[in-house]
């Protein structure tokens, strides 16, 4: 168990290396969320109240975009020089590989998220440093839920030739209740609703239960993946 | 004990059976060279060994233990076609890494001593991306030997490698030899396998069609085998 987690500590800390050496996925995905947030704040028009409204939904939709093309790196990456075969064959288990590479994406897309919310804060006018401790607890369970299912199915679709395309595909209809779960919290967190606010229990609830399921089933069943 | 026993091994692809009901022993310490035509299913059955696939029918033991535990895999040293290097990580990162992975006491200690091993000490601290194949090459073979595996699976080693690399692997091979690993490669180079082995396996559309002890004959005569127990073309 000892030697699983240094394995996965060793494998996060090769794609965090080797990402911001070469920062393929980081500078795409940042890029790609600027842009969507700067287009989303021309193509509406709406007043204070209706853009509080649809806050939430706008930031987790941003996020889980610029998500995707991080996870999709996740396994991807190992393809060059058949990597992959090396660290299956390895004596690292399938949950370790799977654990390091799920924590290396967490935190790319920690950093992509930190840097665009205070640009998302500029260009709708939102405040929301309101509730920091709140919103940082909901932005971690998000983001966790988006790594665990993005590398399973970064995992899952690595030696199809459409992966880029198949991986939202697989993607996004599986992270409706973690979306849906953050997109009420955040709303909630923005807009300081009473009503809105005495809900936000349930949804981090159920945040956590969606990452206690998705994790638990993709560390056990990982190995079954990567080796066909 | 046998060092493989691979026992009734059946692999398919779709509906494509690679491998049908291969079996194959190999004796600790010996050198097999895997050899047969292309698609014969030399590259399935190695990857099988190293767990990199698994069987659709049939039993796989290394050394003793199922082939897919890890205690089997740290006991493993696998080179197959691609030289499975990091680009972006530099030599000696690239070792430690994996040093980590097979959780060695002193992954960086013995990342340096392979390095040293295959006469790229002066450049530890370049990237992969910036060496030549043939640097490329070596940094593969010393990842393969880091950990002195007491089995050996190479995927047609010799392919493709410049004289250097080629007298790099061939050292460390026979340096593998003398202190009792077990080597299974499978290769099209019949002449300078035969130099090393001391066993020889002959696939023949997914079945082992010999398997024995290399001798005289197979020596001076490389073509010997497929005449004599090869199917027809």
């Amino acid at each position: 168990m000892r030697a699983g987690f240094a394995a996965a500590f060793a494998i996060a800390r090769k794609d965090l290396q080797t990402e911001l050496r070469t920062r393929e996925s980081l500078t795409a995905s940042l890029s790609f969320s600027l842009v969507i947030l700067v287009l989303f704040s021309f193509a509406f028009d709406l007043g204070r109240e209706e853009l509080y409204a649809i806050s939430g939904g706008l930031l987790w939709l941003v996020y889980s975009f610029a998500g995707a093309l991080i996870v999709n790196r996740s396994f991807a990456r190992e393809l060059p020089n058949d990597c992959l075969d090396v660290l299956v064959s390895s004596p690292a288990p399938g949950w370790a590989i799977f654990l390091g590479k799920t924590v290396a994406a967490f935190f790319l897309l920690l950093i992509v998220e930190l840097v665009s919310l205070p640009f998302f804060g500029l260009f709708y006018n939102i405040s929301w440093w309101q509730s920091p401790g709140t919103l940082l607890l909901v932005i971690f369970l998000a983001t966790w839920g988006i790594a665990v299912v993005g590398v399973a199915f970064s995992a899952v679709t690595v030696n199809i030739r459409l992966r880029e395309l198949m991986l939202p595909v697989l993607l996004y209809p599986m992270l409706i209740p973690l979306l849906l779960g953050a997109i009420g919290t955040t709303t909630a967190l923005f807009t300081r609703d009473p009503e809105a606010l005495k809900s936000m229990g349930s949804s981090i609830q159920l945040m956590i239960v969606f990452n206690l399921i998705y994790t638990s089933l993709s560390l056990y069943i990982v190995e079954f993946i990567l080796i066909v | 004990m046998h060092a493989v026993e691979a026992e009734n091994v059946w692999k398919y692809f779709g509906d494509y059976p690679a491998l049908r009901g291969a079996s194959l022993q190999v004796n600790k310490g010996a050198c097999l060279a895997l050899l047969g035509r292309n698609g014969a299913g030399k590259t399935t059955l190695l990857r099988i060994l190293a767990n990199l696939s698994r069987p659709g029918k049939g039993e796989v033991r290394l050394l003793g233990l199922a082939s897919h535990t890890p205690e089997a895999r740290r006991r493993i040293g696998y080179l197959g076609h691609g030289i499975g290097v990091y680009d972006d990580l530099s030599a000696v990162e690239n070792l430690i890494l994996f040093g980590q992975l097979l959780n060695l006491d002193n992954p960086r200690e013995t990342a340096l001593n392979a390095l040293e091993r295959v006469g790229l000490s002066r450049v530890k601290d370049g990237l992969a991306r910036e060496f030549s194949r043939g640097m490329r090459q070596r940094l593969a073979v010393a990842r393969a030997f880091l950990h002195d595996p007491e089995l050996l699976i190479l995927d047609e080693p010799f392919t493709s490698l410049d004289d250097r690399a080629v007298a790099v692997l061939q050292k460390l091979l026979q340096d593998a030899q003398s202190r009792g690993a077990t080597i299974i490669m499978s290769t099209h180079q019949i002449r300078e396998a035969m130099e090393l082995a001391t066993d020889v396996a002959l696939l023949e559309r997914g079945k082992v069609a010999f398997a024995g002890p290399q001798t005289v004959v197979m020596l001076a005569d490389p073509g010997w085998l497929y005449r004599n127990h090869g199917a027809p073309e």
